[in-house]
């Protein structure tokens, strides 16, 4: 932290400027000026909020898909479709035995299940060989969405928010004043809360696993470098059928989340492949924590954008990939 | 998906009409939005076309009704694609297409290179389409999206004694078509409409556009359809939302009322306007509705047609009808079809449709509200019926012509 203020004093001043005025807008009551020059500070805290929480989501399914490409050079275009079936196993299991939690651990399992396969019988195959497994993936994922829409069909699919979910929670955080001296509190919606905590969680543990365990320190070598790992006795493959197991898993529970606070339907798979190709193009193939924080800043531009520039808001996401492709091309938190 | 769909649409239609391949075929090319958002609206539309073919049979004269299916997502680019493809490739000589607002827009200019063939609407509802520049070999069964909103201004203020609302809808011509016709009438009757919030279709975390919706208001309107209406409703429940709301034709719908999970529980009481009702008594529609129900098992319908089934059933009901009439003369420019579409009146089910001079339906509307039939389902209740509705919803052309063309700033909210 010294060093970089050190080395960028200039940088350093924005940024603490940046996070002042932040936390400014977020803590303190706005005066009647600011609000009539962009709208209520409820409608703010909200939009930033749930672009926080919308960017938990997109970390889930760009995670398992920059972990893979991390370690096996794999591009998966099929990582889409297994969010979408991740969704259809968690709506299957929560509306046949009513539990909310079970429907993640199946999916988890189910989808990882058919990462293995996809391993297996596919990637393992056409190992380092790029262009053909990228082929190979699209053609999956075209295949796997018209098995989909066979077995589920193009109906909207909701997963059953439990009960002690439903509705909004009181944050301590102030939006105004009443006239008589009450003060306003934010309400927000409990299960986006939950479910970013729960992405947090996962964030975090998967550091953990990555950078204190012993399966963590092969895997990182691996991503540095495969063919010495290989030579020192690894057994690789086991290692990538694990690793392409995780990365599956987590979309099929990112299917769960996304189809308890949006929905499930055809054309949702590549919807989020786009995502999450956003994403870990902005914070930089294959690392995690630029997944991280390409997932926030791409929800956080997707949610205020949608309140403050409507019409453009689509536009503002691909802006984004195209400034950072054009001034850091690697991606913000990309090593190399 | 598209082709998993076409396929099975293909197959079917393949079976149906095994036992006709020596008679000479009348090709028809049918577009439905079976991709994105609106996937649900398309399937119902392909349903409701399914029965209109039950009911009436696919013989005109000695010769046999072919039907070619394609799919579109609600955009105009894929509504012209797939129409051209059907004429160019598949060689069709008259079109029952397309489903969407925009779509309609982009067809019917579309159709004016086409000025040999013959294009039947089947669902869309922009104003623009028939309105402004109307093609002249371009024929709609069903009305507007202003006019499926007669009577819910009035009974809004009137009846519910609302003041003040606000409006919710997806950013493109058929909702601007139908927040228009709701500001008009709203608003000529004495209330405000303080604020309209325009959402790109497809939008799928509503979390924000939630927030933002004003709180000193009686009402708020949705013109959502869709999966954007059912995320919509989704994200309500979990925001704690309490507002009253009005919907627009496609939000209170079938395609709506009879998704999965209980969001759509937030639906009774609304208040809406469509071209159909689905309590309605009347035993045109209670026979339509039965043959629906009949035509495919419950679990691959709803439990009542949506408004888009009606329309196909409708168009395809009209296209038949005419060329019938003229015995399936296609020739000299398919002039004698064209003139027989401009002059039929069908009984469909959900009332006597007329076109006028733009060849746009003048037809019956419906002011709702929806109902728990006590196991769950939801169906709307009718609470008026609107005869006679014509484009410029009563006013005098002249008149009509100043309020302007519907767009997210147009109409102003007073009284013209």
């Amino acid at each position: 932290m010294a060093r970089f203020i050190e080395r960028h004093p200039a940088w350093a001043l924005i940024v603490i400027i940046a996070v002042a005025v932040l936390a400014w807008l977020v803590f303190a009551i706005w005066p009647p000026g600011l609000e009539a020059a962009i709208g209520r500070k409820r409608v703010f805290l909200n939009a930033a909020l749930n672009g926080i929480t919308l960017g938990g989501l997109y970390f889930l399914v760009a995670s398992g898909f920059t972990l893979i490409f991390g370690l096996m050079r794999n591009v998966n275009l099929a990582h889409g479709s297994l969010y979408l079936f991740g969704g259809y196993i968690g709506y299957a299991v929560s509306t046949w035995t009513g539990s909310w939690i079970l429907s993640f651990i199946v999916a988890f399992i189910v989808v990882a299940l058919v990462g293995v396969i996809l391993q297996l019988a596919v990637f393992r195959r056409m190992e380092g060989q790029d262009l053909r497994q990228t082929m190979v993936t699209i053609g999956l994922s075209i295949v796997f969405a018209d098995l989909m829409l066979w077995a589920f069909g193009g109906d909207f699919y909701q997963v059953q928010t439990p009960s002690w979910l439903i509705g909004p929670v009181q944050l301590p955080l102030l939006t105004a004043i009443k006239s008589s001296g009450e003060p306003v509190y934010l309400q927000y919606p409990l299960v986006r809360l939950v479910i970013f905590a729960a992405s947090v969680v996962i964030g975090i543990a998967m550091w953990l696993a990555l950078n204190r365990t012993r399966i963590g320190m092969i895997v990182r070598a691996g991503v540095d470098d495969r063919d010495i790992l290989a030579a020192t006795g690894v057994r690789i493959q086991l290692v990538f059928v694990l690793v392409f197991a995780l990365g599956a898993g987590l979309a099929g529970i990112a299917g769960v989340v996304g189809g308890t606070f949006q929905s499930l339907s055809p054309g949702e798979d590549t919807r989020f492949l786009l995502a999450s190709l956003v994403v870990v193009i902005v914070g930089g193939m294959g690392s995690i924590p630029g997944a991280a924080l390409g997932a926030v800043i791409i929800g956080l531009a997707e949610q205020l954008g949608s309140v403050y520039i409507p019409t453009y808001a689509i536009v503002v996401t691909f802006l984004i990939m195209v400034l950072v492709l054009a001034l850091r091309p690697q991606g913000l938190l990309a090593r190399r | 998906m598209l082709k998993g769909s076409l396929g099975l649409i293909a197959l079917s239609s393949l079976l149906l009409s095994g036992t006709a391949f020596a008679q000479e075929k009348i090709k028809v090319g049918v577009t439905a939005t079976l991709e994105g958002t609106y996937t649900v609206l398309g399937e119902d539309g392909m349903r409701g076309h399914q029965t209109a073919l039950n009911v009436l049979g696919k013989k005109v004269g000695d010769k046999e009704l072919e039907f070619i299916v394609a799919s579109t997502d609600a955009t105009p680019d894929s509504a012209v694609r797939a129409v051209r493809k059907l004429i160019e490739q598949d060689k069709v000589q008259i079109l029952l297409s397309p489903l969407s607002g925009d779509e309609g827009i982009a067809v019917k200019n579309f159709a004016k290179t086409h000025p040999e063939l013959t294009f039947v609407n089947a669902a869309s509802g922009a104003q623009e389409t028939t309105y402004v520049d109307p093609a002249p070999n371009f024929f709609r069964y069903n009305m507007d999206g202003a006019q499926w909103q007669v009577g819910l201004g009035k009974y809004a203020y009137e009846t519910k004694g609302y003041r003040k609302i606000a409006t919710v809808g997806e950013d493109y011509s058929f909702i601007y078509t139908q927040v228009f016709g709701l500001v008009l009438e709203f608003c000529g009757a004495g209330g405000q409409v303080t604020n309209r919030q325009w959402v790109p279709l497809g939008t799928k975390d509503f979390a924000s556009v939630i927030a933002a919706l004003p709180d000193d208001v009686d009402a708020i309107y949705l013109g959502l359809g869709g999966a954007d209406a059912v995320n919509f409703l989704n994200q309500y429940q979990q925001a704690g939302g309490k507002a009253h709301l009005m919907g627009g034709s496609i939000m209170i719908d079938q395609t709506i009322l009879s998704s999965k999970g209980n969001a759509k529980n937030a639906l009774i009481g609304t208040i809406a306007a469509s071209g159909q009702a689905d309590t309605w008594e009347d035993p045109g529609w209670q026979k339509f509705v039965k043959a629906y129900q009949d035509a495919f098992p419950p679990a691959k319908r709803f439990p009542s047609p949506s408004l888009l089934a009606t329309n196909y059933y409708g168009s395809t009901m009209a296209l038949i009808l005419a060329l019938r009439q003229v015995n399936g003369d296609l020739s000299n420019n398919q002039a004698k079809l064209k003139d027989a579409l401009a002059k039929i009146e069908i009984d469909a089910p959900n009332g006597k449709i007329k076109l006028d001079a733009n060849r746009q339906a003048i037809g019956t509307n419906f002011v709702t509200e929806v109902v728990d039939d006590g196991k769950g389902a939801l169906f709307s209740k009718v609470v008026k019926v609107i005869p006679n509705v014509n484009q410029t919803l009563g006013y005098d052309p002249a008149v009509f012509a100043k309020i302007g063309l519907p767009s997210r700033t147009v109409p102003e909210c007073k009284k013209y």
